[in-house]
């Protein structure tokens, strides 16, 4: 488990970094914790390693009125312990408490998390739940944005390009009045989950509800959103029925069995969590009404 | 007088240097050496056509590539079959390097040695090797319906077969009111140790001898084997263990292909040679246990009480069976647990699969005996609606029955005889601890609040201590420390500080003079090696024998320097005194300097041994004819037979009426190893073996496919649990002394892995009312048990 030989490159500006991948065809190395154990597996061998860590300009957490941007090498442990970060959208650390264990946190960054692009990660579906988008720099295109929509194409497959970085992502604030939740089942904690659903829930002044959706990991190829807004419109945030929403969520994911757990157990669990996450976040977001 | 420390609570020496990391593993060691990295089979089942190395020889930092034909001497042979049975008729050991077939997934074919991993690992993927494929033997019910097979020249894929009986039980159970069939299965996990498999050897071509470091669980009988296959002789060959990050049985199997091969290639290439196991490596080519498939008949009356029981299993031995029937035999014997069935049959088959081998691992065989055997109970419970706990207890062997033979053959082909125990009393211990009377309260509290709680409980006992023996060697240096070395091994269990513990109190001296060395050859050469629970009874009671030769050889010495009679004489804090007036006293340390008659005083404390210094009677030789000098002695302990510990758990489960989850509430264990040593180190064993436990109830399993890949080889989905799975474990103990050794002790180390899966499997039975036959359960898999359920009709 050692792995293949590879040229190692450290640049310390953003377009150095963007120089060098374009000139080498490596990767972009960040806290290294999916990375570094693919290459021991030589699962993956590329022939250059274009380490960011020192790079400036990209290590901070900005909380601004209508988002919050991380940049590329904020740890998942920096970002959960962020007070003003949680503040301004719980979600995020709701979410990071599930992502591996502390060990873990304190190296691997969120913004690598995104561009993995792990199905069974949080991070992608929190960035896809809150209509976020990733900011990305290459030699060729300079830089551009592109939406979560957009940006998951596929299991450890993102629209980023092989020559490009990402420097940062931007997880927009809910509207006013929104509530969450992130809500999953794992064998182990810490272990990738094997269904997760976030939720985010958004009440008017009178407290019904204008607004909720939800993104599921670990039942599809990307992080799978469902819009479940009307399902939820206008009742009062103390007797909503979410149970059409699980119909829908049931229709939009396509969960597929593996050694921990059948399709159709994870069908079920994607059914309770859905429940569970948006009585959660409705419950959440009341609250935060303002009176 | 010194406290006793034989009882207490006494904090493990080496903690302090292991938890900070000073401790020193196989890999910590040789930074000179050359490393080793394997070919190994990709296929689970293949001949090996062709192998072409063309590709890798220009690769820089290459030394050497190895293959079968490569091999010389005994080296070439078969590795050697460790315990040879009657019954295994059909016994088969791997090459050290394939010859033309491979029979598992990560087989061993070629071995690279190279300046590093890194380079040898390069040129492991430039190796090209042409296999034609064969068809896979995976299961027990492909390996039993025998349409392909593993060895050719095994058929029916039968290692073994093996009867044993007492009574006449097809009778017994015709005759019984009441019968159930069962079947059963136990799914495969591993001893998955942190630390796996390594191997560092230095040939030194001056002296003519090997030293070989190896983390292994028993030094001395791969010195004998490395000496065997390389052709050398004993005494050119020494192997040291250094600390080594677990065992749980795995290392006790040996000589491991790597274990012959690496110290081979020092000899051949005058280097020394190093191989550290990966993990993959460990989980493709090392070992697992557990996969069997029960099926059971039981008779019994009205009452609960069995009369008859008969029980065919076949065990999945997987490629090999080096280390012979031991688990299946173990299983066998050990699946009556604390129960007396009028009449018992047992019959099985050990079965050849296209997996990795099957060998020991923590429990060895009991987890699946104590599964079937407390399914049983559970279910003639629930047939007859009695209290699980009542139905057992009146099967209990009693205590005035002790010793108790079962008519049947153990694993160290000695008599099935328990020595001790009191197994309604440790039952009412467990019942009272746990709550049992009150757990339909409980339950009922939960129902109301819309939870689902169960309770299980399980009963085993455990052959421990087995032989042939065990030895010591104390020396009482002259500066009044204490070193005692044993020759098995250790992995962390809390060996020096229990056999410390020991050797201290028989000695008299204070516990910190005492210095252990477990597993090194240069320094005690006999032993047998760690496995099955039997340090403390073997190494426990060997040192305590020999701290008794060296202390009546100390109180000799000093009864002459003193001029007092031995038996006025005592030994406390290091000092040997005149009982009652330590007025008049010497220290051990001295005592040393005058049992070493000296003619040069190379420090000022051996001046007083020299010979114008000490009175002496010219007309005695210096040394008398039947003593030897040096305050020391070495002695053994073997024992008629095992002795057996037993013990008792039970569960509280919740599990989750919409996800399936199954999470343990409360675990409670009443623990009975016979006198213990030290309480801290009998509950840390207990602790580890729960955890062991929990994960082969709920978490691990080895998931092969049909073509015999292994999809989990890492600790990403080899789900290991970790402390956040582990409940708070509830102990209490009974102190049954064994009549076999003179400490009274009975083995510890395995036990608490042994019942889990039986008592978790009961709980969640008892939570969820479907019958559990099959371990380990995950949620997806409860999930499953509840629709079959609805789908048949049936209420909660
Ligand atoms: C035991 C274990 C458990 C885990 N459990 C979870 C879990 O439950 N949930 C979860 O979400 N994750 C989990 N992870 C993964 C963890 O979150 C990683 O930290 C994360 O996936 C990747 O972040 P990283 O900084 O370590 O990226 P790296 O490993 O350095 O890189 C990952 C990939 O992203 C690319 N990349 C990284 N940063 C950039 C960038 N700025 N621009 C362009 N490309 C980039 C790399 O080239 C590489 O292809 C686990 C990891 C381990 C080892």
């Amino acid at each position: 488990m050692k792995p293949a030989p590879f040229a190692y490159l450290l640049p310390s500006t953003v377009d150095e970094a963007a120089e060098m991948l374009a000139a080498t065809g490596g990767k972009v190395l960040a806290g290294g914790q999916s990375l570094i154990p693919l290459m021991s597996m030589r699962l993956a061998a590329p022939p250059a390693l274009v380490d960011i860590n020192r790079v400036g300009g990209i290590t901070d957490i900005e909380v601004g009125d209508d988002a919050v941007r991380v940049g590329a090498l904020v740890r998942h442990a920096a970002l959960e312990a962020h007070a003003p970060a949680y503040d301004a959208n719980p979600l995020l650390r709701r979410a990071l408490r599930h992502v591996a264990h502390a060990t873990i946190r304190n190296r691997g960054t969120t913004v690598g998390s995104i561009v993995h692009a792990d199905p069974a990660g949080e991070m992608p579906a929190v960035l896809r739940l809150l209509g976020g988008s990733v900011e990305a720099v290459s030699q060729a295109r300079g830089r551009r944005s592109i939406d979560a929509a957009d940006f998951f194409v596929g299991p450890l497959e993102s629209a980023l390009g092989e020559d490009e970085i990402a420097v940062g992502v931007v997880f927009p604030r809910p509207p006013a009045g929104s509530g969450s939740s992130w809500l999953e089942i794992s064998r182990r904690r810490g272990d990738y989950a094997l269904v997760g659903v976030g939720a985010v829930v958004t009440l008017d002044s009178d407290r019904n509800v204008i607004g909720a959706a939800v993104s599921l990991i670990s039942v599809g190829a990307t992080p799978v959103h469902v819009d479940v807004g009307h399902v939820g419109a206008d009742s009062a945030y103390d007797d909503v029925d979410w149970s059409g929403a699980t119909e829908l969520v049931d229709a939009a994911i396509s969960p597929e069995a593996d050694i921990h757990a059948t399709a159709d157990y994870r069908r079920h669990l994607a059914q309770v969590l859905t429940r569970r996450a948006l009585a959660e976040a409705t419950a959440d977001a009341a609250p935060r009404v303002a009176a | 007088m010194t406290t006793k420390l034989f009882g207490q609570r006494i904090r493990r020496v080496e903690d302090p240097r292991l938890l900070s990391g000073r401790g020193r593993y196989l890999d910590d060691l040789g930074h000179d050496a050359l490393a080793v990295a394997f070919v190994r089979s990709p296929h689970a089942h293949a001949r090996v056509l062709d192998i072409d190395v063309s590709a890798a020889l220009e690769v820089e930092g290459l030394v050497a590539i190895f293959s079968y034909d490569d091999l010389d001497g005994k080296t070439s042979e078969p590795l050697p079959l460790l315990i040879p049975h009657p019954a295994l008729t059909h016994g088969r050991t791997p090459y050290a390097l394939a010859k033309d077939e491979v029979n598992h997934v990560g087989e061993a074919i070629v071995m690279v040695v190279a300046s590093d991993r890194y380079v040898a690992e390069d040129v492991v993927g430039l190796i090209r090797v042409d296999y034609e494929l064969l068809p896979p033997v995976v299961g027990v019910e492909r390996a039993r319906d025998g349409g392909a097979l593993v060895h050719d020249d095994v058929p029916g894929n039968v290692a073994a077969t093996m009867v044993q009986e007492v009574g006449d039980a097809a009778a017994a159970i015709d005759a019984s009111p009441r019968r159930q069939r069962l079947q059963l299965s136990i799914e495969r996990s591993a001893s998955m140790p942190m630390e796996g498999k390594g191997v560092l050897a230095r040939w030194d071509a001056d002296d003519e001898s090997l030293l070989v470091h190896t983390s292994t669980q028993t030094s001395t009988s791969v010195r004998q084997a490395i000496a065997a296959k390389l052709s050398l002789p004993v005494d050119r060959v020494e192997v040291v263990t250094p600390d080594v990050g677990g065992g749980f049985g795995v290392k006790i199997v040996h000589p491991w292909p790597e274990e012959i091969l690496v110290p081979w290639a020092s000899v051949r290439l005058n280097r020394p040679v190093k191989w550290v196991e990966d993990r993959r490596e460990h989980f493709i080519s090392s070992a697992h246990e557990r996969g069997q498939l029960h099926d059971v008949t039981v008779g019994y009356g009205d009452d609960g009480r069995v009369t008859g029981l008969s029980v065919q299993f076949w065990h999945d031995n997987g490629a090999y069976t080096p280390y012979g029937l031991i688990v299946p035999i173990i299983t066998s014997t050990q699946l009556l647990g604390p129960y007396k069935p009028t009449a018992y049959r047992v019959e099985f088959a050990s079965l050849y699969t296209n997996t990795v081998m099957v060998t020991p691992y923590r429990g060895a065989g009991r987890p699946q005996g104590c599964f079937v055997m407390e399914r049983v109970m559970d279910a003639i419970a629930a047939d007859l609606g009695l209290d699980r706990a009542l139905v057992r207890e009146r099967n209990f062997i009693q205590p005035d029955e002790m010793p108790y033979d079962h008519g049947l053959t153990f694993q160290d082909g000695r008599p099935l005889i328990y020595d001790s125990g009191d197994f309604p009393a440790s039952l009412s211990k467990l019942k009272q601890l746990v709550g049992w009377d009150d757990f339909a309260k409980y339950r009922e509290r939960a129902a109301a609040e819309g939870r689902r709680v169960g309770i299980g409980l399980a009963c085993y006992v455990e052959g421990t201590g087995v032989g042939p023996y065990e030895g010591g060697h104390i020396r009482v240096e002259t500066d009044g420390s204490v070193v005692v070395s044993t020759g098995l091994t250790t992995q962390g269990q809390g060996h020096q500080t229990m056999l410390a513990q020991i050797v201290a109190d028989e000695l008299g001296v204070p516990m910190e003079r005492v210095r252990v060395t477990t597993g090194d050859t240069r320094r005690f050469k006999y032993a047998v090696g760690t496995f099955a629970s039997r340090t403390a009874v073997m190494s426990g009671s060997a040192v305590a024998l020999t701290a008794r030769k060296v202390r009546a050889k100390a109180l000799r010495i000093a009864s002459n320097a003193l001029e007092a009679a031995v038996d006025d004489l005592e030994i406390v804090d290091g000092h040997v005194q005149v009982k009652g007036s330590p007025g008049s006293q010497v220290d051990l340390g001295a005592v040393a300097v005058l049992s070493n008659p000296l003619r040069y005083a190379f420090d000022e404390a051996a001046a007083r041994a020299t010979q114008f210094a000490t009175p002496h009677d010219p007309d005695q030789p210096p040394v008398a004819a039947d003593d030897e000098p040096g305050l020391e002695g070495s002695g053994f302990f073997s024992p008629t037979r095992s002795t057996f510990a037993n013990g008792m758990h039970a569960v509280v489960v919740e599990t989750d009426p919409d996800t399936a989850e199954v999470k343990i509430l409360r675990y409670c264990v009443v623990h009975d190893c016979g006198t213990i040593i030290n309480p801290m180190i009998v509950e840390g064993q207990v602790h580890g073996g729960v955890a062991q436990g929990i994960g082969g109830a709920l978490f691990e399993r080895m998931e092969y496919d049909e073509s015999g890949q292994l999809l989990n080889a890492s600790y990403m989905d080899f789900l290991m649990p970790y402390a956040s799975e582990i409940p708070h474990i509830e102990i209490d103990h009974l102190e049954t002394p064994s009549p076999l050794n003179p400490l009274g002790v009975k083995g510890a180390g395995e036990a608490g892995v042994i019942p889990v899966s039986a008592a978790i499997a009961a709980a969640i039975e008892d939570a969820e009312g479907v019958v559990i036959t099959a371990m380990p359960i995950s949620p997806s898999e409860l999930f499953d048990l509840r629709r079959a359920r609805e789908q048949r009709g049936e209420a909660r």
